[in-house]
């Protein structure tokens, strides 16, 4: 009978962790912020048809960085999590925190019991009715929640990325100008992307009842005029 | 709450109707025999196609056998930005379909990441109709009409349906409910290729006037409360619900024609 090897808890969570973290430093990163009518998000993204962000119910959208075939469908789940519950009790009763507890419990449970983790960090945000009640989730690979007030950066290169924009940011400033904020963050010094490059989302606090939207290139290359 | 997981054969994609039956929460279940019961049932509902696209309109009645129970039911309902349902017969399963009917085409929207076609939302209500024949055949029967702007073609379209889920494309306009026949022989008369829109209001309002007129069921404007139909237009500016003030003026304007008859 061959005998497994031991390999000690400490060590393993580390190697699972150093696993998680490299296949989302393959990825790009991603900006959310607080803007003067909302959240916005910006993604690095080529893609026009892969989509990081998106939207979950009325005032909640996602987004996603690592995998892609990981996170879409941590997204799906979300989408049908949210719908259920708005058939079951009400709309109002969908919200941000609930989910992003939904998601650490299955991220975290896959990164101890599952042969791999989740190669993959998200957001979770919820616009509010009025601007305190904005939240912002961040749930890393092993299943860990922060909460934040201002920002959330995610992806590979997130710590340099962050100081960038704390550097920059200001409450209440207009879309044009966290738009640019985000850009320069993600850009390299080598290159300045382009609205080609970026796929930007908005959670708009403007009284409908779908918040979620999607700027387009033609209105994302004005704005980064 | 939980994450509702499947195995691979047992995803539902990005049909909510069957995400509901995996989760044991499927609205379409056996109903007892109730055709003995008054249960509420909704009335007239019409569309037509004009110019720039549709517009619905529905009564606001609800009746219990020989008894109104609902003066203020809203049976023209917006299913979506560029389309609409109208919905007549007993009135719980039929407001429990549309529910679901635009949480499906929401749902698959944020699933697929793009909306459904004017023709796949078409498809999806017979469907639910179809999903309905059991309790139909107990005497709850569902009749809807469905209406949109379809943006691929640029012009409106409407169907409508039978209790077996049968979908009809209709070119003109289409009536359904117990004041039916009054209604479209109105619409009939004086329907006109590429009406304007206001036209097209004030037809479908003439419509459900002399329903209400000949029908007990059907509602006829109550000046008293203020109640007056859900008259609504869609084109490519979307959905849009004519205020009761306008249509204030509209049936004003009929009722007084009517006096000088």
């Amino acid at each position: 009978m061959s005998m497994p090897y031991y390999v000690a808890p400490e060590q393993m969570m580390k190697d699972r962790a150093d696993f998680a973290r490299k296949g989302i430093a393959r990825g790009r990163s991603l900006v959310a912020m607080r803007y003067n009518e909302g959240i916005a998000i910006i993604a690095e993204n080529p893609s026009n048809t892969l989509r990081k962000t998106s939207e979950i119910y009325d005032r909640i959208a996602f987004a996603g960085v690592g995998k892609y075939n990981e996170f879409d469908q941590l997204r799906v789940l979300g989408v049908r999590s949210a719908d259920l519950k708005g058939y079951q009790f009400s709309r109002h009763d969908v919200d941000a925190r609930s989910l992003a507890n939904q998601y650490a419990q299955m991220i975290g449970q896959t990164f101890t019991h599952e042969v791999k983790p989740l190669e993959v960090e998200i957001l979770i945000a919820e616009v509010g009715v009025v601007p305190a009640k904005d939240q912002l989730f961040h749930i890393m690979y092993d299943g860990t929640v922060l909460d934040e007030k201002r920002f959330i950066v995610i992806g590979g290169d997130a710590d340099s990325i962050r100081s960038k924009v704390e550097t920059a940011f200001v409450e209440d400033l207009p879309l044009q100008e966290v738009v640019k904020i985000a850009r320069t963050a993600l850009s390299t010094d080598e290159r300045l992307l382009q609205s080609t490059d970026l796929e930007v989302a908005l959670l708009q606090r403007n009284g409908s009842r779908r918040c979620f939207k999607r700027v387009t290139e033609h209105s994302l290359t004005e704005l980064l005029a | 709450m939980k994450f509702p997981l499947f195995s691979i054969e047992q995803d539902p994609g990005s049909n909510f109707g069957e995400l509901l039956k995996r989760v044991g929460l499927s609205p379409f279940s056996n109903y007892a025999n109730v055709s003995q019961v008054d249960i509420p049932h909704a009335t007239t509902c019409v569309a037509i196609r004009c110019a720039d696209g549709v517009v619905m309109a529905g009564d606001r009645r609800a009746t219990s056998g020989n008894l109104i129970s609902h003066r203020s039911m809203e049976k023209v309902v917006q299913a979506d930005d560029f389309s609409g349902v109208a919905i007549a017969g007993a009135a719980g399963p039929a407001m429990e379909m549309v529910k679901l009917f635009q949480l499906q085409i929401e749902h698959y929207e944020k699933v697929e990441g793009q909306p459904l076609s004017l023709e796949g939302k078409a498809n999806q209500l017979s469907m639910f109709v179809r999903n309905n024949l059991p309790a139909a055949m107990q005497g709850l029967m569902v009749v809807p009409i469905f209406a949109g702007y379809d943006d691929q073609i640029g012009q409106g379209r409407l169907w409508d349906y039978d209790a077996t889920g049968g979908r009809y494309e209709e070119l003109d306009f289409v009536a359904t409910g117990s004041g039916q026949l009054h209604a479209s022989t109105v619409l009939r008369v004086s329907w006109r290729k590429d009406m304007s829109v206001a036209d097209a209001i004030e037809l479908v309002s003439r419509a459900l006037w002399e329903a209400s007129d000949a029908d007990s069921a059907t509602g006829g404007p109550d000046v008293l409360r203020g109640i007056y139909p859900v008259v609504a237009s869609i084109t490519k500016n979307g959905f849009t619900r004519v205020s009761d003030f306008d249509l204030a003026a509209v049936f004003a304007t009929i009722t007084t024609g009517v006096q000088q008859r």
